[in-house]
């Protein structure tokens, strides 16, 4: 086939115009949000001492890292979609969430006695936590994957990182509101282990997926 | 911005809104820059420029399929620059080589040579074979014969919206011939 006419066939094929990769990523968020949100609350729902727990800083904590790390994620994943896009020290960005609760759990250690460090660290829903945040993440991965997948992004195990630390954001922001374990020993260590689970499983499909 | 990169932006900015002439005039342009940074990426590995127009094809395929991408607030050379390396990235590891290419701006690029070189020696023989019969029917009549939708439809006793979806899936198979070979 010559050139000439591939542009010919190119020109004169204006069947589908593709979503706009900026608006699938929006879309890819709220829808992914809402499904996950109500998938959530008729499985699993809210804790029971919700009302006292919104009156706790560690409890509100928690979604201030979770909800931190899915826009600084999202935000990311905005600008990677572009094939020309270098993101270089944006990427810096990613580290905001940790960044914060690491503070976090520096005062912690500060303020709480060593005896009890272990304990809280260990929680009593570690379990439920790892299994919890990788299920909710699965229906806004598959979004955000769709989504990228309108883009064309340069490094696409990176889009498809980003896109589980997006997924796994959103599901820690549900979760969070059902666990009762709210010290930031215990969201350092079930939360980011879940939340890399998802992030490893993005990085691998995005590689496998994402490439144009 | 360069005055080519910039009359480069103004066609396809037309074409996103819907103008076919502007679209080719596009594709017309960019292609002879295109192909010159695809041959001396290709030198530079001591490959010949017989395999450049296989880059030049995938680069279109891909600037067409990923037009969106554009954001039209933003340069158009980078943008066309990024997915000329990539496709060019794709072509060396089908090679089996995992090349570093620099960034280079393929609005830069001379392309004076091509003037004189007839378009014929430009023909990627395959690319038609990975089509199934009626897609490799459509792209005959409407690109090669250069027949217009109404008469190929017609003439293959289909719907012009018919006509439509068969190209467009066509078109996704040719990108995904290359795509396959790198696996």
């Amino acid at each position: 086939m010559k050139t000439d006419d591939l542009i010919t066939a190119l020109v004169a094929d204006r069947a589908a115009k593709p979503p706009k990769p900026k608006a699938a990523i929006m879309a890819a968020a709220a829808g992914g949000a809402v499904i996950a949100a109500v998938l959530f609350l008729s499985i699993i729902g809210f804790r029971n001492d919700i009302a006292a727990a919104v009156e706790t800083y560690r409890f509100l904590f928690k979604f201030v890292v979770t909800l931190t790390l899915a826009a600084s994620a999202i935000a990311l994943a905005l600008q990677v979609l572009r094939p020309e896009a270098s993101p270089g020290r944006w990427l810096w960005g990613i580290a905001i969430a940790p960044g914060l609760l690491l503070l976090a759990v520096v005062a912690e250690l500060v303020v709480m006695p060593s005896a009890t460090w272990m304990p809280r660290l260990i929680g009593t829903n570690a379990r439920v936590c790892l299994t919890v945040i990788p299920l909710l993440s699965i229906v806004p991965l598959t979004a955000f994957l769709w989504a990228l997948r309108q883009g064309a992004p340069a490094r696409p195990g990176l889009a498809g990182a980003l896109a589980g630390l997006g997924a796994g954001g959103i599901a820690a922001t549900l979760y969070a509101s059902h666990c009762t374990d709210d010290s930031p020993l215990f969201v350092m260590t079930w939360y980011s282990l879940a939340i890399g689970l998802v992030t490893l499983v993005g990085y691998l499909a995005g590689k496998r997926w994402l490439a144009w | 911005m360069g005055a080519v990169e910039e009359e480069w932006a103004v066609l396809m900015r037309a074409a996103m809104a819907g103008d076919e002439a502007a679209y080719r005039a596009f594709l017309t342009a960019v292609t002879p820059s295109i192909r010159a940074t695809a041959r001396r990426n290709l030198g530079r590995f001591g490959l010949g420029a017989s395999e450049a127009e296989d880059v030049v094809q995938d680069t279109l395929l891909a600037i067409h399929l990923k037009r969106q991408t554009w954001d039209q607030d933003r340069p158009i050379g980078p943008w066309i620059s990024a997915i000329a390396r990539n496709k060019f990235i794709d072509l060396m590891r089908r090679r089996g080589r995992n090349a570093q290419v620099p960034i280079e701006d393929v609005a830069e690029s001379l392309a004076a040579e091509d003037s004189d070189v007839t378009l014929d020696n430009y023909d990627v023989h395959r690319m038609l074979d990975n089509l199934n019969e009626k897609q490799r029917n459509v792209v005959r009549s409407l690109a090669i014969e250069g027949v217009s939708v109404r008469q190929t439809a017609e003439r293959l006793n289909m719907t012009e919206g018919a006509i439509r979806v068969t190209l467009h899936r066509a078109v996704k198979a040719l990108a995904m011939i290359y795509r396959e070979q790198k696996k």
